[in-house]
């Protein structure tokens, strides 16, 4: 009997003392280190997808061509959207709900912390196999080629005329899948089973309840994708032909199918930024968060919205009159609950005492930005308008103004806001500034006049362009070098951080009320917080 | 007494249950998506597409009207066959039953098949197209060098909107050889792979 407590004692101290070296990254189950990882991983892929757009950037720089052939152009932007979606944007904000979740519903961890290595350690072999791709084709001759057929991997582009590495593509996809499946899961059980008694559903952070229903997002539409490309799959190897006229079926259907996961997903990347925005700003104005109901059920709005949307990607396609109307109109909804939350921060900010340290300018940032974004979409969503726009540098110009100055701005700002508890450390202020300035400037530089040369009538997806648009294409391109130097700053601000050298953080450095959970523990956060759960007044 | 309330392991077993189960469900509606896109498509008529069986004839003939029913052929890429309509483009009163033949003549040295895909334009018209008879029906096999007419007997529904006056019937022809190899050896094995 003794024996057995004795070691059962030991036991017990193992797991309160934190594993050290390679094998501490390998077999985690600690949620503060699993987020890490993502976050790092995400990192990573940021920098290699904007390596790619920056190849893309050099051949546009001048009208011609110079630096690459069309069809390894036609690679960069496929591989450059396939890394910055699954790679960099949802991998980071995946870290960023491991890290914090767990610390804003006074939870001890995750609740599946297996899973949760697994669908982390899923996502290097999945990108390695994608990268790989590019890497046999820049150094090979010419063939085998990386997938060219864009990020929505039309049919039948993809699947008749497809090269041979849409296999590994096809693989990659549902490895990523898995991955993304598991993390939803994980996050919607951990919020269902493992707030700290007391924090109810309505009182939890904005950031959780934009997660979770990130999460639902990510269970319905995940697996949506995964059955297209098993059906791309089918059809390019097993004789099927769901996208294939000669054989009985449709390559419009494809569209539909794919759409009906990416409209979801062009949410899954922007509603966590919503979490973030709604976390930080409060605490800079020194205000409630206005409107905490309205903003839980705009969310919810706005999830539920997505669902029946999808074909406003495909109003040239061909659709008849009815259902061109359907989608336009779902559109446009679409803009009352997001106009809900933009207005929800205005009248947070309104007579606050507002401060402007780095996570609160990156927060005004992506609103402003967010918000223009968000305006030329609504310009999109009118048929007779996108038959103009569409396919053009007009929507390269929205998508960007909501993925980068938006979903990645947000990102920015939670990192600049959580950095102090995950590292311990504040981030370097002066090159904090540096980064946060230069990357304003150049994120409008580069994809402000994209919205001109795209209603001047400039397609995108071309290795060239004429002549008119040169002058337009060359500070664009100026914009997106300086856009990737900026990001190294930030390079080297995490990496201060992760050295522990700078000012030593306090456990609330930004003054947050003491409801938000995550300030009330020590920074850096413990490797175990909330064994005993927390009190929730 | 109350029911014992379940534990956290077992509250958590639950919950990744039915989310494993939601996860499932959509991968299968993903595919459910496929027919329920053809039904909706036969149903409204939406994408051009005719039906691909054969219609009854017409007992009604309106002949206050007249609609000029144009045709298209085109073929794919790897589809080696001349491929045309004798006629470009017939006047037709709804409900008169029209045959047009196409002409089809296989350029290559070996045998090939043929499936013949139909399209309707403007899309809404395509429920009124009603065909008889038509090689779309069925794939077309043609030894080398050899060439045949292939014909279509169609006529259209009255109740055709009035405000059409003018149809376009487009066919696109696509070379099945191998998946008519492969099907033709799967029924040879009883359908049987293994």
């Amino acid at each position: 009997m003794t024996a057995t407590t004795a070691e059962h004692h030991d036991h017990h101290d193992d797991h309160h003392h934190a594993p050290h070296g390679l094998k501490r990254w390998l077999f985690s189950t600690n949620h503060k280190d699993i987020g890490t990882l993502y976050l790092w991983f995400s990192f990573a892929m940021f920098l290699i997808g904007g390596l790619l757009a920056l190849v893309i950037r050099a051949e546009l720089m001048y009208p011609g061509m110079q630096v690459v052939d069309p069809e390894f152009f036609n690679q960069m932007t496929t591989v450059h959207g396939l890394v910055m979606v699954f790679g960099a944007i949802m991998p980071a904000f995946v870290g960023l709900a491991n890290w914090m979740i767990p610390l804003m519903i006074g939870a001890p961890d995750m609740a599946l912390p297996r899973m949760n290595n697994w669908s982390f350690w899923i996502l290097p072999f999945a990108f390695t196999i994608l990268i790989s791709s590019v890497l046999m084709s820049a150094f090979g001759e010419g063939n085998p080629s990386a997938p060219n057929f864009g990020w929505t991997f039309y049919a039948p582009l993809s699947t008749t005329y497809g090269p041979a590495s849409t296999d590994l593509f096809i693989l990659s996809v549902h490895m990523m899948g898995i991955s993304s499946i598991m993390g939803a899961i994980n996050v919607v059980v951990t919020v269902f089973n493992l707030r700290a008694p007391g924090m109810t559903m309505m009182k939890m952070p904005l950031f959780v309840w934009t997660w979770l229903i990130t999460a639902f997002l990510l269970v319905a539409v995940m697996p949506v994708l995964a059955g297209a490309v098993t059906m791309m799959l089918t059809d390019r190897h097993f004789g099927t032909s769901f996208f294939s006229a000669a054989g009985g079926g449709d390559p419009v259907l494809f569209q539909h199918i794919f759409w009906f996961f990416g409209h979801p997903e062009v949410y899954i990347m922007i509603l966590p930024s919503f979490g973030v925005v709604s976390s930080i700003i409060p605490v800079f104005a020194r205000k409630q968060l206005f409107g905490y109901a309205s903003m839980v059920y705009a969310t919810a709005s706005i999830a539920l919205l997505s669902f029946v949307v999808w074909a406003h990607h495909m109003f040239t396609v061909g659709m008849p009159l009815a259902g061109t109307l359907f989608f336009m109109y779902m559109t446009m909804l679409i803009s009352v609950p997001t106009g809900v939350k933009v207005f929800n921060w205005m009248a947070t900010m309104w007579r606050g005492s507002m401060t402007f340290e780095l996570p609160m300018k990156w927060a005004i940032a992506f609103v402003i930005l967010f918000t223009c974004g968000g305006l030329s979409g609504l310009m999109l969503a009118i048929t007779p308008v996108d038959f103009q726009y569409h396919d053009t540098y007009f929507v390269v110009a929205h998508f960007h103004y909501v993925l980068v100055s938006g979903a990645v701005f947000s990102i920015m700002a939670a990192a600049y806001y959580w950095l102090p508890k995950w590292s311990g450390v504040m981030p370097n202020k002066i090159l904090g500034e540096l980064h946060f300035w230069s990357s304003l400037l150049s994120v409008n530089l580069l994809f402000f006049p994209m919205h001109f040369v795209g209603l001047a009538g400039m397609p995108r997806r071309y290795a060239d362009y004429a002549l008119q648009f040169a002058d337009y294409n060359f500070w664009i391109s100026i914009g997106a070098f300086w856009f990737g130097v900026s990001q190294l700053i930030f390079l080297v601000v995490a990496i201060l951080c992760a050295m522990k050298k700078g000012e030593k953080a306090p456990a609330n450095p930004w003054d947050a009320p003491e409801e938000d959970l995550e300030w009330t523990v020590p920074s850096p956060a413990p490797f175990h917080t909330f064994d005993t759960p927390p009190v929730i007044k | 007494m109350a029911e014992q309330q379940p534990n956290l392991d077992q509250r958590i077993q639950r919950s990744v249950k039915k989310l494993l189960i939601a996860a499932t469900l959509m991968f299968g509606f993903g595919f459910a998506m496929v027919p329920l896109y053809n039904v909706i498509c036969d149903v409204t008529g939406l994408n051009g597409k005719t039906s691909s069986t054969a219609a009854d004839a017409s007992t009604q003939v309106d002949e206050t009207r007249t609609v000029e029913v144009q045709f298209v052929t085109q073929t794919d890429a790897a589809m080696p066959w001349e491929f045309r309509p004798e006629t470009r483009s017939v006047k037709v009163h709804p409900g008169e039953i029209k045959l047009v033949n196409f002409y089809a003549k296989n350029d290559a040295a070996d045998t090939v098949v043929g499936q013949a895909v139909p399209s309707v334009s403007p899309g809404l018209a395509a429920g009124y197209l009603k065909k008889t008879q038509c090689f779309c029906f069925d794939q077309q096999t043609l030894a080398g060098g050899k060439a045949v007419d292939m014909p279509v007997i169609f006529y259209l529904d009255p109740a055709l909107p009035k405000n059409i006056t003018q149809i376009t019937l487009s066919y696109t022809l696509y070379n099945v050889t191998e998946r008519a190899e492969k099907s033709k050896d799967l029924a040879a094995t009883g359908g049987n792979k293994f």
